[in-house]
Protein backbone atom coordinates (compact mmCIF):
# COMPACT_ATOMS: atom_id res chain seq x y z
CA UNK A 1 0.00 0.00 0.00
CA UNK A 2 2.81 2.39 0.89
CA UNK A 3 4.35 1.93 -2.53
CA UNK A 4 1.13 2.78 -4.36
CA UNK A 5 0.84 5.96 -2.29
CA UNK A 6 4.48 6.83 -3.02
CA UNK A 7 3.81 6.19 -6.72
CA UNK A 8 0.84 8.52 -6.70
CA UNK A 9 2.96 11.21 -5.03
CA UNK A 10 5.85 10.64 -7.46
CA UNK A 11 3.46 10.91 -10.41
CA UNK A 12 1.90 14.10 -9.04
CA UNK A 13 5.32 15.60 -8.43
CA UNK A 14 6.44 14.82 -11.99
CA UNK A 15 3.33 16.46 -13.41
CA UNK A 16 3.36 19.52 -11.14
CA UNK A 17 7.03 20.28 -11.81
CA UNK A 18 6.58 19.55 -15.56
CA UNK A 19 9.66 17.33 -15.45
CA UNK A 20 11.36 17.83 -18.86
CA UNK A 21 12.00 14.10 -19.36
CA UNK A 22 8.40 13.33 -18.54
CA UNK A 23 7.11 15.97 -20.97
CA UNK A 24 9.39 14.57 -23.66
CA UNK A 25 8.37 10.93 -23.34
CA UNK A 26 4.70 11.83 -22.90
CA UNK A 27 4.75 13.86 -26.11
CA UNK A 28 6.51 10.99 -27.88
CA UNK A 29 3.88 8.53 -26.61
CA UNK A 30 1.18 10.81 -27.97
CA UNK A 31 3.00 11.46 -31.23
CA UNK A 32 3.52 7.75 -31.96
CA UNK A 33 0.08 6.58 -30.90
CA UNK A 34 -1.96 9.43 -32.42
CA UNK A 35 -0.13 9.03 -35.74
CA UNK A 36 -0.82 5.30 -35.63
CA UNK A 37 -4.51 5.92 -34.82
CA UNK A 38 -4.88 8.43 -37.68
CA UNK A 39 -3.23 6.08 -40.21
CA UNK A 40 -5.05 3.04 -38.81
CA UNK A 41 -8.42 4.83 -38.94
CA UNK A 42 -7.81 6.08 -42.47
CA UNK A 43 -7.40 2.47 -43.55
CA UNK A 44 -9.84 0.76 -41.22
CA UNK A 45 -12.93 3.00 -41.27
CA UNK A 46 -13.52 2.94 -45.06
CA UNK A 47 -12.62 -0.75 -45.09
CA UNK A 48 -15.13 -1.50 -42.32
CA UNK A 49 -17.84 0.43 -44.19
CA UNK A 50 -17.00 -1.25 -47.49
CA UNK A 51 -17.17 -4.63 -45.80
CA UNK A 52 -20.63 -3.78 -44.42
CA UNK A 53 -22.25 -2.86 -47.72
CA UNK A 54 -20.41 -5.06 -50.14
CA UNK A 55 -21.52 -8.67 -50.70
CA UNK A 56 -18.88 -11.02 -52.04
CA UNK A 57 -17.94 -14.65 -51.95
CA UNK A 58 -15.59 -14.85 -49.02
CA UNK A 59 -17.22 -12.12 -46.96
CA UNK A 60 -17.90 -14.32 -43.94
CA UNK A 61 -14.38 -15.66 -43.91
CA UNK A 62 -12.98 -12.14 -44.24
CA UNK A 63 -15.04 -10.90 -41.29
CA UNK A 64 -14.08 -13.89 -39.18
CA UNK A 65 -10.42 -13.33 -40.02
CA UNK A 66 -10.72 -9.63 -39.20
CA UNK A 67 -12.27 -10.42 -35.83
CA UNK A 68 -9.55 -12.95 -35.12
CA UNK A 69 -6.86 -10.39 -35.97
CA UNK A 70 -8.18 -8.18 -33.17
CA UNK A 71 -6.31 -10.53 -30.88
CA UNK A 72 -3.05 -10.21 -32.81
CA UNK A 73 -0.27 -10.67 -30.23
CA UNK A 74 1.70 -7.38 -30.15
CA UNK A 75 4.96 -9.09 -29.31
CA UNK A 76 4.74 -11.21 -32.47
CA UNK A 77 3.92 -8.13 -34.56
CA UNK A 78 6.94 -6.46 -32.99
CA UNK A 79 9.19 -9.37 -33.83
CA UNK A 80 8.04 -9.53 -37.46
CA UNK A 81 8.37 -5.76 -37.97
CA UNK A 82 11.79 -5.98 -36.32
CA UNK A 83 12.96 -8.69 -38.72
CA UNK A 84 11.59 -6.77 -41.72
CA UNK A 85 13.24 -3.50 -40.73
CA UNK A 86 16.54 -4.93 -39.46
CA UNK A 87 19.56 -4.02 -41.57
CA UNK A 88 19.77 -7.67 -42.58
CA UNK A 89 16.03 -7.76 -43.43
CA UNK A 90 14.22 -6.83 -46.66
CA UNK A 91 13.59 -3.19 -45.67
CA UNK A 92 16.93 -2.72 -43.90
CA UNK A 93 18.17 -0.09 -46.35
CA UNK A 94 15.55 2.34 -45.07
CA UNK A 95 17.31 2.41 -41.68
CA UNK A 96 13.99 2.58 -39.83
CA UNK A 97 14.68 0.13 -37.00
CA UNK A 98 14.85 1.84 -33.58
CA UNK A 99 13.05 4.98 -34.76
CA UNK A 100 9.57 6.29 -33.86
CA UNK A 101 8.53 5.45 -37.43
CA UNK A 102 9.12 1.76 -36.75
CA UNK A 103 6.98 2.04 -33.61
CA UNK A 104 4.17 3.68 -35.62
CA UNK A 105 4.31 0.88 -38.23
CA UNK A 106 3.99 -1.79 -35.53
CA UNK A 107 1.10 0.00 -33.85
CA UNK A 108 -0.77 0.52 -37.12
CA UNK A 109 -0.60 -3.24 -37.75
CA UNK A 110 -1.85 -3.96 -34.23
CA UNK A 111 -4.80 -1.55 -34.15
CA UNK A 112 -6.09 -1.52 -37.75
CA UNK A 113 -7.96 -4.86 -37.47
CA UNK A 114 -9.46 -3.75 -34.15
CA UNK A 115 -10.74 -0.43 -35.54
CA UNK A 116 -11.98 -2.07 -38.76
CA UNK A 117 -13.83 -4.76 -36.84
CA UNK A 118 -15.65 -2.37 -34.51
CA UNK A 119 -16.35 0.01 -37.41
CA UNK A 120 -17.81 -2.83 -39.46
CA UNK A 121 -20.14 -3.86 -36.65
CA UNK A 122 -21.54 -0.39 -36.10
CA UNK A 123 -21.84 0.50 -39.78
CA UNK A 124 -23.66 -2.74 -40.46
CA UNK A 125 -26.41 -1.58 -38.04
CA UNK A 126 -26.71 1.80 -39.75
CA UNK A 127 -26.66 0.16 -43.16
CA UNK A 128 -29.70 -1.97 -42.31
CA UNK A 129 -31.56 1.28 -41.57
CA UNK A 130 -30.27 3.23 -44.54
CA UNK A 131 -30.26 0.43 -47.08
CA UNK A 132 -33.59 1.14 -48.83
CA UNK A 133 -33.12 4.89 -48.80
CA UNK A 134 -29.64 4.87 -50.26
CA UNK A 135 -30.54 2.27 -52.88
CA UNK A 136 -33.68 4.20 -53.95
CA UNK A 137 -31.61 7.38 -54.31
CA UNK A 138 -29.39 5.33 -56.66
CA UNK A 139 -26.23 6.46 -54.89
CA UNK A 140 -22.80 5.26 -55.95
CA UNK A 141 -20.85 2.94 -53.68
CA UNK A 142 -18.47 5.76 -52.77
CA UNK A 143 -21.38 8.01 -51.75
CA UNK A 144 -22.92 5.26 -49.65
CA UNK A 145 -19.65 4.67 -47.78
CA UNK A 146 -19.24 8.42 -47.21
CA UNK A 147 -22.81 8.75 -45.89
CA UNK A 148 -22.47 5.78 -43.57
CA UNK A 149 -19.16 7.00 -42.18
CA UNK A 150 -20.51 10.50 -41.62
CA UNK A 151 -23.76 9.41 -39.96
CA UNK A 152 -21.98 6.77 -37.94
CA UNK A 153 -19.20 9.09 -36.83
CA UNK A 154 -19.87 8.77 -33.13
CA UNK A 155 -19.71 4.99 -33.22
CA UNK A 156 -16.62 5.21 -35.41
CA UNK A 157 -15.02 7.55 -32.91
CA UNK A 158 -15.44 4.78 -30.35
CA UNK A 159 -13.70 2.42 -32.77
CA UNK A 160 -10.76 4.81 -33.12
CA UNK A 161 -10.62 5.36 -29.36
CA UNK A 162 -10.50 1.61 -28.82
CA UNK A 163 -7.50 1.58 -31.18
CA UNK A 164 -5.95 4.43 -29.23
CA UNK A 165 -6.49 2.56 -25.98
CA UNK A 166 -4.80 -0.55 -27.30
CA UNK A 167 -1.86 1.38 -28.76
CA UNK A 168 -1.08 3.81 -25.92
CA UNK A 169 -0.73 1.06 -23.33
CA UNK A 170 1.18 -1.33 -25.56
CA UNK A 171 4.73 -2.25 -24.60
CA UNK A 172 5.70 -5.57 -26.20
CA UNK A 173 5.96 -4.50 -29.84
CA UNK A 174 7.37 -1.01 -29.38
CA UNK A 175 10.02 -2.26 -26.97
CA UNK A 176 11.29 -4.60 -29.70
CA UNK A 177 11.14 -2.25 -32.68
CA UNK A 178 11.88 0.99 -30.78
CA UNK A 179 14.58 -0.27 -28.45
CA UNK A 180 13.60 2.13 -25.63
CA UNK A 181 16.45 4.54 -26.50
CA UNK A 182 16.60 7.56 -24.21
CA UNK A 183 15.71 10.80 -26.06
CA UNK A 184 14.89 8.86 -29.24
CA UNK A 185 12.32 6.10 -28.81
CA UNK A 186 11.49 6.03 -25.11
CA UNK A 187 7.77 6.28 -24.43
CA UNK A 188 5.72 6.00 -21.23
CA UNK A 189 5.20 2.24 -21.33
CA UNK A 190 8.83 1.37 -22.07
CA UNK A 191 9.97 3.85 -19.41
CA UNK A 192 7.72 2.08 -16.90
CA UNK A 193 9.27 -1.27 -17.84
CA UNK A 194 12.74 0.25 -17.42
CA UNK A 195 12.08 1.78 -13.99
CA UNK A 196 10.53 -1.49 -12.82
CA UNK A 197 13.76 -3.20 -13.90
CA UNK A 198 15.73 -0.80 -11.74
CA UNK A 199 13.49 -1.64 -8.79
CA UNK A 200 12.31 1.98 -8.64
CA UNK A 201 8.64 1.16 -8.20
CA UNK A 202 7.57 4.64 -7.08
CA UNK A 203 8.76 6.29 -10.29
CA UNK A 204 7.42 3.42 -12.42
CA UNK A 205 4.02 3.75 -10.77
CA UNK A 206 4.15 7.53 -11.08
CA UNK A 207 4.68 7.19 -14.84
CA UNK A 208 1.83 4.66 -14.86
CA UNK A 209 -0.55 7.17 -13.33
CA UNK A 210 0.55 9.77 -15.88
CA UNK A 211 -0.23 7.24 -18.63
CA UNK A 212 -3.70 6.52 -17.25
CA UNK A 213 -4.33 10.26 -16.89
CA UNK A 214 -3.26 10.79 -20.48
CA UNK A 215 -5.65 8.12 -21.77
CA UNK A 216 -8.52 9.71 -19.84
CA UNK A 217 -7.60 13.20 -21.08
CA UNK A 218 -7.54 12.12 -24.72
CA UNK A 219 -10.91 10.39 -24.41
CA UNK A 220 -12.54 13.34 -22.65
CA UNK A 221 -11.08 15.75 -25.21
CA UNK A 222 -12.43 13.64 -28.07
CA UNK A 223 -15.90 13.64 -26.59
CA UNK A 224 -15.79 17.37 -26.04
CA UNK A 225 -14.75 18.01 -29.63
CA UNK A 226 -17.39 15.55 -30.85
CA UNK A 227 -19.99 17.19 -28.55
CA UNK A 228 -21.44 13.88 -27.50
CA UNK A 229 -23.86 13.79 -24.59
CA UNK A 230 -24.67 17.50 -24.90
CA UNK A 231 -27.77 19.55 -25.72
CA UNK A 232 -30.05 16.94 -27.13
CA UNK A 233 -27.36 15.32 -29.25
CA UNK A 234 -26.39 11.74 -28.69
CA UNK B 1 4.64 27.69 -27.23
CA UNK B 2 7.28 25.52 -25.59
CA UNK B 3 4.98 22.55 -26.07
CA UNK B 4 4.66 23.20 -29.77
CA UNK B 5 8.42 23.56 -29.96
CA UNK B 6 8.87 20.28 -28.09
CA UNK B 7 6.42 18.57 -30.42
CA UNK B 8 8.28 19.87 -33.47
CA UNK B 9 11.54 18.66 -31.95
CA UNK B 10 9.92 15.31 -31.26
CA UNK B 11 8.75 15.00 -34.85
CA UNK B 12 12.09 15.93 -36.31
CA UNK B 13 13.65 13.45 -33.92
CA UNK B 14 12.51 10.69 -36.25
CA UNK B 15 15.35 11.63 -38.57
CA UNK B 16 18.63 10.47 -37.09
CA UNK B 17 21.26 13.19 -37.05
CA UNK B 18 24.78 12.61 -38.35
CA UNK B 19 26.34 12.49 -34.88
CA UNK B 20 24.13 9.72 -33.49
CA UNK B 21 25.81 6.44 -32.72
CA UNK B 22 23.89 3.32 -31.77
CA UNK B 23 25.61 1.27 -29.08
CA UNK B 24 24.22 -2.01 -27.79
CA UNK B 25 25.11 -2.45 -24.12
CA UNK B 26 24.34 -5.07 -21.52
CA UNK B 27 21.54 -4.55 -19.04
CA UNK B 28 24.04 -4.81 -16.21
CA UNK B 29 26.01 -1.84 -17.60
CA UNK B 30 22.90 0.29 -17.83
CA UNK B 31 21.18 -0.80 -14.59
CA UNK B 32 24.34 0.15 -12.71
CA UNK B 33 23.63 3.81 -13.52
CA UNK B 34 27.10 4.40 -15.02
CA UNK B 35 25.67 5.21 -18.45
CA UNK B 36 23.89 8.24 -16.99
CA UNK B 37 27.30 9.60 -15.95
CA UNK B 38 29.18 8.72 -19.14
CA UNK B 39 26.72 9.67 -21.88
CA UNK B 40 26.45 13.39 -21.04
CA UNK B 41 30.27 13.58 -20.76
CA UNK B 42 30.65 11.86 -24.16
CA UNK B 43 28.19 14.28 -25.75
CA UNK B 44 30.03 17.21 -24.20
CA UNK B 45 33.56 16.13 -25.19
CA UNK B 46 33.00 14.57 -28.61
CA UNK B 47 29.61 15.83 -29.78
CA UNK B 48 28.44 12.24 -30.24
CA UNK B 49 24.94 11.37 -29.05
CA UNK B 50 25.18 7.75 -27.99
CA UNK B 51 21.84 5.96 -28.42
CA UNK B 52 21.88 3.05 -26.00
CA UNK B 53 20.12 -0.20 -26.77
CA UNK B 54 19.96 -1.99 -23.46
CA UNK B 55 19.86 -5.73 -24.14
CA UNK B 56 21.55 -8.93 -23.02
CA UNK B 57 24.98 -9.78 -24.41
CA UNK B 58 23.43 -12.45 -26.65
CA UNK B 59 21.07 -9.96 -28.29
CA UNK B 60 23.76 -7.27 -28.43
CA UNK B 61 25.86 -9.62 -30.51
CA UNK B 62 22.92 -10.39 -32.80
CA UNK B 63 22.33 -6.64 -33.28
CA UNK B 64 26.00 -6.22 -34.19
CA UNK B 65 25.88 -9.12 -36.65
CA UNK B 66 22.83 -7.67 -38.40
CA UNK B 67 24.43 -4.23 -38.53
CA UNK B 68 21.63 -2.62 -36.52
CA UNK B 69 24.12 -0.97 -34.15
CA UNK B 70 27.49 0.69 -34.74
CA UNK B 71 29.32 -0.88 -31.80
CA UNK B 72 28.71 -3.15 -28.82
CA UNK B 73 29.85 -3.05 -25.19
CA UNK B 74 29.50 -6.51 -23.68
CA UNK B 75 30.97 -8.92 -21.15
CA UNK B 76 31.22 -12.49 -22.34
CA UNK B 77 34.66 -13.43 -23.67
CA UNK B 78 33.72 -16.61 -25.58
CA UNK B 79 30.84 -14.86 -27.37
CA UNK B 80 33.08 -11.86 -28.16
CA UNK B 81 35.80 -14.09 -29.59
CA UNK B 82 33.27 -15.89 -31.80
CA UNK B 83 31.90 -12.53 -32.97
CA UNK B 84 35.40 -11.40 -33.97
CA UNK B 85 36.36 -14.74 -35.51
CA UNK B 86 33.34 -14.52 -37.82
CA UNK B 87 34.46 -11.09 -38.96
CA UNK B 88 31.52 -9.11 -37.55
CA UNK B 89 33.72 -6.81 -35.48
CA UNK B 90 36.95 -4.99 -36.28
CA UNK B 91 38.71 -5.53 -32.94
CA UNK B 92 38.11 -5.94 -29.21
CA UNK B 93 39.16 -3.33 -26.68
CA UNK B 94 38.93 -3.94 -22.94
CA UNK B 95 37.46 -0.96 -21.08
CA UNK B 96 36.77 -1.81 -17.45
CA UNK B 97 35.86 -4.58 -15.06
CA UNK B 98 33.88 -5.34 -11.97
CA UNK B 99 32.87 -8.66 -10.46
CA UNK B 100 29.93 -10.98 -10.15
CA UNK B 101 28.47 -11.54 -6.71
CA UNK B 102 26.06 -14.03 -5.18
CA UNK B 103 22.92 -12.44 -3.80
CA UNK B 104 20.52 -14.36 -1.59
CA UNK B 105 18.24 -14.27 1.43
CA UNK B 106 20.05 -12.71 4.39
CA UNK B 107 19.15 -15.80 6.48
CA UNK B 108 21.27 -17.80 3.97
CA UNK B 109 19.68 -21.27 4.27
CA UNK B 110 22.34 -22.78 1.96
CA UNK B 111 25.18 -21.17 3.97
CA UNK B 112 26.98 -19.96 0.84
CA UNK B 113 28.63 -17.21 2.87
CA UNK B 114 30.94 -19.96 4.23
CA UNK B 115 31.73 -21.34 0.77
CA UNK B 116 35.38 -21.38 -0.38
CA UNK B 117 34.77 -20.97 -4.11
CA UNK B 118 31.95 -19.90 -6.42
CA UNK B 119 31.49 -23.51 -7.51
CA UNK B 120 31.24 -24.57 -3.87
CA UNK B 121 28.57 -21.90 -3.29
CA UNK B 122 26.48 -23.27 -6.17
CA UNK B 123 26.98 -26.83 -4.94
CA UNK B 124 25.62 -25.79 -1.54
CA UNK B 125 22.55 -24.19 -3.17
CA UNK B 126 21.93 -27.35 -5.20
CA UNK B 127 22.34 -29.56 -2.13
CA UNK B 128 19.81 -27.67 -0.03
CA UNK B 129 17.63 -27.11 -3.11
CA UNK B 130 17.26 -23.47 -2.13
CA UNK B 131 15.38 -21.44 -4.76
CA UNK B 132 17.77 -20.00 -7.36
CA UNK B 133 16.76 -17.47 -10.02
CA UNK B 134 18.67 -17.65 -13.30
CA UNK B 135 18.67 -14.87 -15.91
CA UNK B 136 18.00 -17.47 -18.61
CA UNK B 137 18.32 -14.87 -21.39
CA UNK B 138 21.65 -15.73 -23.01
CA UNK B 139 23.22 -12.61 -21.50
CA UNK B 140 26.82 -12.32 -20.29
CA UNK B 141 25.73 -12.87 -16.70
CA UNK B 142 23.71 -15.92 -17.75
CA UNK B 143 26.64 -17.40 -19.67
CA UNK B 144 28.88 -16.86 -16.65
CA UNK B 145 26.34 -18.54 -14.40
CA UNK B 146 26.12 -21.56 -16.71
CA UNK B 147 29.90 -21.91 -16.79
CA UNK B 148 29.94 -21.83 -12.98
CA UNK B 149 27.30 -24.57 -12.80
CA UNK B 150 29.42 -26.67 -15.15
CA UNK B 151 32.43 -26.09 -12.88
CA UNK B 152 30.39 -27.04 -9.81
CA UNK B 153 29.35 -30.22 -11.61
CA UNK B 154 25.98 -30.58 -9.91
CA UNK B 155 22.56 -31.20 -11.40
CA UNK B 156 20.21 -28.23 -11.45
CA UNK B 157 17.11 -29.90 -12.87
CA UNK B 158 14.85 -29.41 -9.88
CA UNK B 159 11.89 -27.20 -9.22
CA UNK B 160 14.13 -24.85 -7.24
CA UNK B 161 16.03 -23.68 -10.33
CA UNK B 162 14.03 -20.92 -12.03
CA UNK B 163 15.22 -19.32 -15.28
CA UNK B 164 13.18 -16.14 -15.78
CA UNK B 165 14.43 -14.97 -19.19
CA UNK B 166 14.71 -11.34 -18.17
CA UNK B 167 17.23 -8.53 -17.73
CA UNK B 168 19.32 -8.04 -14.62
CA UNK B 169 16.89 -5.70 -12.87
CA UNK B 170 13.80 -7.76 -13.64
CA UNK B 171 15.56 -10.94 -12.50
CA UNK B 172 16.59 -9.24 -9.25
CA UNK B 173 12.96 -8.20 -8.72
CA UNK B 174 11.92 -11.83 -9.18
CA UNK B 175 14.59 -13.01 -6.75
CA UNK B 176 13.45 -10.40 -4.22
CA UNK B 177 9.87 -11.59 -4.60
CA UNK B 178 10.77 -15.27 -4.10
CA UNK B 179 13.54 -14.59 -1.56
CA UNK B 180 15.84 -16.59 -3.82
CA UNK B 181 19.54 -16.82 -4.61
CA UNK B 182 20.80 -15.14 -7.78
CA UNK B 183 24.07 -14.32 -9.53
CA UNK B 184 24.36 -10.60 -10.30
CA UNK B 185 27.08 -8.15 -11.19
CA UNK B 186 28.12 -5.95 -8.30
CA UNK B 187 27.17 -2.67 -9.98
CA UNK B 188 23.59 -3.64 -10.76
CA UNK B 189 23.14 -4.97 -7.25
CA UNK B 190 24.40 -1.79 -5.58
CA UNK B 191 22.18 0.38 -7.75
CA UNK B 192 19.12 -1.84 -7.31
CA UNK B 193 16.24 -0.17 -5.48
CA UNK B 194 14.14 -3.14 -4.30
CA UNK B 195 16.55 -5.19 -2.18
CA UNK B 196 13.81 -6.56 0.16
CA UNK B 197 15.35 -9.32 2.35
CA UNK B 198 18.26 -10.01 0.02
CA UNK B 199 21.91 -9.39 0.76
CA UNK B 200 25.33 -9.85 -0.81
CA UNK B 201 26.47 -13.24 0.47
CA UNK B 202 29.47 -14.36 -1.54
CA UNK B 203 32.13 -12.60 -3.64
CA UNK B 204 35.86 -12.57 -4.24
CA UNK B 205 36.54 -15.80 -6.16
CA UNK B 206 38.85 -14.81 -9.08
CA UNK B 207 36.56 -16.75 -11.42
CA UNK B 208 33.89 -14.09 -10.80
CA UNK B 209 35.98 -11.43 -12.58
CA UNK B 210 33.79 -9.56 -15.08
CA UNK B 211 35.53 -7.81 -17.98
CA UNK B 212 33.63 -5.35 -20.21
CA UNK B 213 34.91 -4.92 -23.76
CA UNK B 214 34.07 -2.57 -26.61
CA UNK B 215 33.82 -3.94 -30.17
CA UNK B 216 33.11 -1.70 -33.19
CA UNK B 217 30.99 -3.42 -35.85
CA UNK B 218 32.86 -4.18 -39.07
CA UNK B 219 32.01 -1.43 -41.62
CA UNK B 220 33.10 -3.68 -44.49
CA UNK B 221 29.97 -5.79 -43.93
CA UNK B 222 27.58 -2.87 -43.53
CA UNK B 223 28.17 0.35 -45.45
CA UNK B 224 25.96 2.46 -43.17
CA UNK B 225 28.02 1.77 -40.03
CA UNK B 226 29.45 4.97 -38.59
CA UNK B 227 32.99 3.65 -38.24
CA UNK B 228 34.59 7.06 -37.69
CA UNK B 229 32.24 7.82 -34.80
CA UNK B 230 32.88 4.36 -33.35
CA UNK B 231 36.63 5.09 -33.38
CA UNK B 232 36.04 8.47 -31.77
CA UNK B 233 33.96 6.84 -29.05
CA UNK B 234 36.64 4.20 -28.46
CA UNK B 235 39.26 6.92 -28.07
CA UNK B 236 37.06 8.63 -25.50
CA UNK B 237 36.23 5.41 -23.60
CA UNK B 238 39.95 4.65 -23.23
CA UNK B 239 40.92 8.24 -22.34
CA UNK B 240 42.06 9.52 -18.92
CA UNK B 241 38.76 11.42 -18.70
CA UNK B 242 36.78 8.17 -18.99
CA UNK B 243 39.14 6.52 -16.49
CA UNK B 244 38.47 9.23 -13.96
CA UNK B 245 34.68 9.13 -14.40
CA UNK B 246 34.51 5.31 -14.29
CA UNK B 247 36.82 4.91 -11.29
CA UNK B 248 35.12 7.66 -9.31
CA UNK B 249 31.59 6.33 -9.82
CA UNK B 250 30.52 5.06 -6.43
CA UNK B 251 27.29 4.11 -4.72
CA UNK B 252 27.27 4.26 -0.90
CA UNK B 253 31.03 4.67 -0.99
CA UNK B 254 31.62 1.47 -2.99
CA UNK B 255 33.46 1.58 -6.30
CA UNK B 256 31.44 -0.17 -9.02
CA UNK B 257 33.80 -0.41 -11.96
CA UNK B 258 37.58 -0.32 -12.40
CA UNK B 259 38.99 1.16 -15.58
CA UNK B 260 41.60 -1.11 -17.22
CA UNK B 261 41.91 -0.04 -20.87
CA UNK B 262 45.43 -0.22 -22.23
CA UNK B 263 46.77 2.80 -24.15
CA UNK B 264 46.67 2.28 -27.91
CA UNK B 265 49.79 0.54 -29.13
Amino acid sequence: MGEIWEGLMAGLWLVVTLDPDLVEITLRSLQVTLTAVVIGSAIALPFGAWLAIRRFRHRRATIALLNALMGLPPVVVGLIVYLLLSRSGPFGVLGLLFTPTAMIIAQVIIITPLIASIAHQSIRDIWSEYHDLLISLSTTKRQRIATLIWDGRRALMTASLAGFGRAIGEVGAIMIVGGNIDHATRVLTTAIALETGKGDFALALGLGFVLIGLAIAVNVATHMIGRTESDGKW
Amino acid sequence: MTRILALVLGLTGTIASAEDLKLAVTTSFHNSGLSEILLPAIAEDTGITVQLLVVGTGQAIRLGEAGDVDAILVHSRPAEDAFLADGYGTHRREIMYNDFVFIGPVADPAAIADADTAADALARIAQTEAVFVSRGDDSGTHKKELSLWDAADVSRGGDWYRPVGAGMGAALNTAAGMNAYILADRASWLNFGNKADLGLLFAGDPVLFNQYAYIPVNPELHGHIKADLAVKLEDWLTSPRAAELINSYTINGETLFTFNAQPAS
